[in-house]
């Protein structure tokens, strides 16, 4: 018997071995392991057996059956594990197909620039403020150090609406009001940007344009000299353009200021060799700056006595060339779509 | 101002070392930008030259072949100008020079070597209007004094540079030679040379017989001599050259000297002729519509803003502009009138603004200095004595108002260091003063320094400062950075974070024009405002400020649908003005337009359509806070909207906006735009966001149509559902909207999505049932609806 049982176990593993599918697998166990099976009719048999043989036959049985049943098991995973797979396979997709397109919009490149400045001034502790587009000759120029008949309202022919109100032709304007409001008579560190308007339209001039302005007024024995001024906008400019650039400081003449000081920062393009984009100079004017002249100060509520201040000022629209390479300045205020699209990602960490 | 270095050098030595590049760039370090510097005459390889020989070119009817000794040889040149002929002395450009059109190459013309050419004035660079007659024919053709084998352009007095200077508004003393000289003198620290007045005078006081008379005060100071006999003649070559290489074209020996003086000391002058001026001189305003006519033969029509020169009857010049026709000098003149005055700059920049911007108008509206206005006319006669041989009469007639005492500024040295944030030595500051030709008195910490009158510019202690850090050098100033008790800078990034969230909602962000043309500016809009036209518009597309942001938005889906583009998603935030009552203002809108296919890709292609503006309106102001307090309600539209797909946004009952489709009368695209106000909109304050607590039980979710005429607007039935509701309904959904099969002709069916939770038991199937039911009957009663099974 014990060889019958022996026969048994080998030709079922043979079988569980050599079955190829789910189906014939549950048939080999039928033939061994079910009611009538093989295995099963060894136990039955078990009664023409001695009393003293039969535990040993039974648990050999038993041996034998979770052997087979363990086997058996086994394939049945594999079984399970190929017809998955199978399933998987045929769920397989074309991967190189588009995805889902979720649509991507797109900042412009002139408000990527202010973002980017607000940030660096914030940072150094400046507050962000803004002021009317829709100017009084007042906060645009009197307030400024420029009185009506001025020779240098000529440089900035302006958008007049009435006598009075005009669209202001420099983002200036806000240091007046900034100025005003502050009650107090603190120190101010502000940056302003927006837009500014100026009557003339030609190829590097828009009559609609952005700029960027910065004050800073503090007791006159601190903070506010040239040295200082000069500190911030290496700064400022050095986080625009790059680390590399070289700034040129040269005087300059701005009613509001005194002194008053032309930037001028190393050309980008030729590194300062002289090329079609500095005008062979070298050289790029990119802000306005100065300290600000004791009247400015005397006519918004300061005591230029005590307290003194720089300011500073420069085009965004150039920034943003200079930034992103675009050529012509008319791009920018074009708004073609596939312009305007292009600029739809985050911006590089300098 | 275009600046001759031969001329400067009449009044500083420059070392030898200094080239034209060098002192441009040495001037913009100290503040005077440059536009251009080089040679007068930009040509290289250029020599005299004789046409010893000229020929008829053999295959040409208009070409000649010439012989021309250059000296060391003699070279074979077709030569194409008329004048070309055997004997004239020539400028030859040799192979290889470079003109500032060409380069020179030798080659074969027809046939015929031709190893150069020989060159035309204008070929050599001089601008037309400095051309004389002759030059316009054909080739230059030199004196017989030229020497073959020299250089043309020394044997001209060419030979000068020329830098083009940009200067700023407040540096009128530098539109003058003697003014660059005094600042060239402080770059290099030499001596500027003195001006050379001395002449004769003679004859009676001019006194005696001539009368001045200023009947105004924009006319401060007033000189008149007299010059008799002079003999009108071409200029000297130096005189003619200098004013070329100024830009100013020379016409006679006296009227030469008259640009001359003024381009030497910035003082402009009018010479009249006496003989037809008469003994009188009167300054005056001009009546209103006084007639006037110019030099250049224009009849003007004056206004009392004008200031006028006249004779003793009637107006004979325009006060700093342009003088009158009748008394100007002629080639018969033989006495002039000189006056030397400085006007009102205010008045004359006006005058000159509405008539003609002219070197002589741009100095008098920049400031003259009133002891240059003697000098000046000290100096014309001192020139009209040597090169118009005219006899200088005794005296001038003086009126004078001016003050020409040097200006006395007191400062402090700690005071310049401070400014500047430096520690520049006491020694120091006083040197650059004294570069620039400043006296000063040195007072323990502090200096008294006296600014000669020249230096109209500089008035107070800040202008000191500037000059020092000027002539010290910025570049020597070390930048710092400013050390300040720490604070936190502020912003409102509220824009900002708009501007992101438009941008995450698929939108492009655009940047328009704020001017828009006046016709436009009562589009896309009912409200009552007075439209902001400017008063000197550049054109009239561009004359008015916008209202409503929709015009610029729409210029731009124009722009791109003219270039094929159909899929656009703009936004826009900016400003939107208006005149209301005598308010001017300008509030801050968010503006948007979209049109074509909004999502994109495989089975997700959707067309923007209502929906999707009204979608992006409600993300925008749940975003900002707003959620349950707004809502899109139905009214009368501007005509340019479609008025049964547009809607105004309303957030607690105030009109902050509107959606909607643009009419078929303005385009006929599918086009959707959104406006939103949103300095009304931030009046209604959000509160702060806070933490609900989640239920800790679960929640239900039952679906439920409703079978409701075409026309029910779902808004009510969510609010009926809402009310029949109560606490326990804590969302409604719409899901889903249906016409067609199964649903009666006029009906449509909208089906909702309705959460129920308890934030204090779970909810039974009883209770929930019970809600259901009590939801549905009174949708069914109060909707006139029917429950769709």
């Amino acid at each position: 018997m014990q060889e019958q049982i022996a026969k048994i176990k080998e030709n079922a593993l043979e079988e569980i071995k050599n079955v190829q599918d789910a189906k014939s697998l549950n048939e080999v166990r039928v033939k061994y392991l079910g009611k009538k099976g093989e295995l099963t009719q060894v136990l039955r048999g078990m009664g023409t057996l001695a009393p003293e043989e039969r535990p040993i036959i039974g648990s050999k049985v038993n041996e034998v059956r979770e052997l087979l049943e363990n086997a058996i098991k086994e394939k049945e995973e594999k079984f399970a594990q190929e017809a998955l797979q199978r399933k998987l396979e045929s769920e397989t997709i074309d991967i190189t197909l588009p995805g889902t397109k979720i649509k991507r919009g797109s900042k412009h490149p002139v408000n990527r620039v202010i973002e980017e400045i607000e940030d660096l001034f914030v940072s150094m502790g400046y507050d962000v403020v803004s002021g009317p587009e829709l100017e009084t000759d007042e906060f645009c120029f009197e307030r400024l150090n420029l009185p009506k008949g001025h020779p240098a309202r000529d440089m900035q022919d302006s958008f007049y609406i009435t006598n009075e109100y005009l669209l202001r032709t420099q983002t200036s304007a806000v240091q007046a009001r900034t100025m005003l409001a502050n009650t107090e008579k603190t120190p101010i560190r502000m940056i302003c940007a927006g837009k500014t308007y100026r009557r003339e339209d030609d190829a590097t001039h828009s009559h609609q344009f952005g700029q960027v302005e910065g004050l800073v007024i503090d007791k006159k024995e601190r903070n506010v000299s040239l040295a200082d001024l000069k500190g911030t906008l290496e700064v400022f400019v050095k986080k625009l353009i790059g680390k590399n650039c070289e700034l040129r400081f040269r005087p300059s003449y701005f009613p509001f200021t005194e002194p008053s000081y032309e930037v001028d920062v190393s050309c980008f393009k030729c590194g300062g060799k002289g090329c079609n984009i500095c005008k062979q100079t070298g050289w790029i004017e990119i802000l306005g700056s100065g300290i600000v002249h004791p009247n400015v100060l005397k006519m918004n509520g300061y005591d230029p006595e005590e307290y003194g201040g720089f300011a500073f000022g420069t085009g965004l629209e150039r920034l943003a060339m200079f930034k992103y390479g675009i050529p012509d300045m008319r791009y920018l205020y074009a708004n073609d779509i596939r312009f305007l699209s292009q600029f739809d990602r985050k911006d590089e960490e300098i | 101002m275009k600046l001759s270095t031969n001329f400067l050098k009449d009044y500083v030595d420059l070392d030898a070392n200094i080239d034209v590049k060098q002192l441009a760039e040495d001037m913009t370090r100290v503040g005077n930008e440059y536009d251009s510097a080089g040679k007068l005459i930009n040509a290289t390889n250029l020599v005299i030259g004789e046409i010893v020989e000229c020929k008829d070119h053999p295959d040409s009817d208009h070409l000649h072949v010439c012989k021309v000794n250059i000296g060391k040889e003699i070279l074979n040149i077709v030569c194409g100008a008329p004048n070309a002929r055997k004997g004239i002395k020539v400028i030859v450009a040799l192979d290889g020079a470079v003109l500032p059109e060409k380069t020179i190459k030798r080659g074969v013309i027809r046939g015929q070597e031709s190893n150069g050419m020989m060159c035309s004035m204008e070929e050599l660079g001089l601008e037309h209007k400095f051309l004389k007659p002759e030059d316009r024919e054909g080739i230059a053709e030199l004196g017989e004094d030229a020497v073959v084998g020299e250089d043309p352009i020394k044997y001209l007095q060419m030979d000068d540079e020329v830098i083009d200077f940009d200067l700023t508004a407040n540096r009128g003393d530098l539109l003058s030679i003697l003014g660059m000289a005094y600042e060239v003198g402080a770059i290099y620290d030499k001596p500027v040379k003195e001006v050379d007045l001395s002449h004769k005078e003679q004859g009676e006081d001019i006194n005696k017989k001539f009368t001045a008379e200023v009947k105004t005060e924009n006319c401060n100071l007033l000189l008149v001599k007299k010059v008799e006999n002079v003999e009108i003649k071409e200029s000297p070559v130096f005189i003619k050259n200098r004013l070329i290489a100024s830009g100013i074209r020379p016409i006679n020996n006296v009227v030469d000297i008259s640009n001359y003086v003024m381009l030497e000391l910035g003082q402009p002058l009018h010479f009249y002729d006496a003989d037809r001026l008469g003994n009188k001189l009167v300054v005056r305003m001009a009546k209103e519509g006084e007639k006037l006519t110019t030099l250049d033969g224009n009849e003007r029509t004056l206004s009392q803003e004008d200031i006028v020169i006249a004779d003793s009857t009637h107006g004979v010049g325009l006060a700093g502009v342009m003088g009158g026709l009748e008394t100007e000098v002629e080639n018969d003149t033989k006495n002039i009138i000189i006056e030397a005055a400085i006007f009102d700059s205010v008045k004359i920049r006006k005058t000159s603004n509405k008539i003609l911007r002219s070197e002589a108008s741009n100095r008098f509206e920049k400031g003259l200095d009133p002891n240059r206005t003697y000098m000046a006319a000290e100096r014309a006669c001192t020139l009209l004595e040597k090169y118009a041989n005219g006899k200088v009469v005794t005296g001038t007639v003086v009126y004078d108002k001016t003050d020409k005492t040097d200006k006395e500024i007191d400062i402090a040295f700690q005071n310049v260091n401070d400014v500047l944030g430096t520690i520049i030595p006491n020694e120091e500051i006083l040197n650059v003063f004294r570069k620039l030709g400043f006296t000063y008195k040195v007072n323990g910490q502090k200096a008294t320094v006296k600014v000669p009158t020249r230096r109209m510019d500089i008035s107070i202690k800040e202008d000191l400062i500037e000059e020092v850090s000027r002539i010290y050098g910025v570049d020597n100033i070390q930048g710092k950075l400013p050390v300040v008790p720490m604070r936190q800078g502020s912003y409102d990034k509220t824009l900002r974070e708009i501007r992101n969230k438009m941008i995450a909602l698929g939108l492009n962000e655009t940047l328009s024009y704020i001017l828009i043309n006046d016709k436009e500016v009562h589009q896309y809009t009912l409200d009552e405002f007075e439209k902001l036209k400017l008063l000197d518009p550049i054109t009239e597309d561009r004359n008015t400020l916008r209202y409503s942001m929709i015009p610029s938005l729409f210029k731009i889906f124009e722009y791109n649908e003219a270039r094929e583009q159909k899929d656009i998603s703009i936004f826009e935030i900016g400003k939107g003005f208006y005149k209301k009552g005598e308010v001017y203002g300008e509030d801050t809108k968010l503006c948007a337009l979209m049109t074509g296919k909004y999502s994109l890709g495989l089975n997700n292609t959707k067309n923007v359509d209502f929906y999707t503006v009204k979608g992006v309106a409600e993300e925008i102001l749940e975003y900002l806070g707003y959620a349950n307090r707004y809502s899109f309600i139905k009214g009368e539209f501007p005509k340019e909207m479609h008025p049964g797909q547009s809607a105004y946004i309303s957030v607690n009952g105030a009109n902050v906006g509107m959606i909607g489709k643009l009419h078929p009368n303005v385009t006929k695209e599918n086009v959707y735009v959104l406006e939103i106000n949103l300095d009304q909109l931030f009046q209604k304050k959000v509160g702060k966001m806070k933490y609900k607590e989640i239920s800790k039980f679960p929640t239900v979710k039952k679906d439920v149509a409703f079978i409701v005429d075409k026309k029910a607007i779902s808004k009510d039935i969510e609010k009926t559902i809402k009310n029949a509701g109560g606490s326990l309904l804590t969302d409604i959904e719409v899901f889903d909207v249906y016409t067609g099969t199964n649903i009666e002709e006029g009906k449509k069916s909208i089906a909702y999505s309705l959460t129920f939770s308890d934030n204090k038991k779970t909810l039974t199937d009883e209770e929930i049932n019970n809600l259901m039911n009590k939801i549905i009957d009174t949708v069914c009663k109060k909707m006139n609806a029917e429950l769709r099974k």
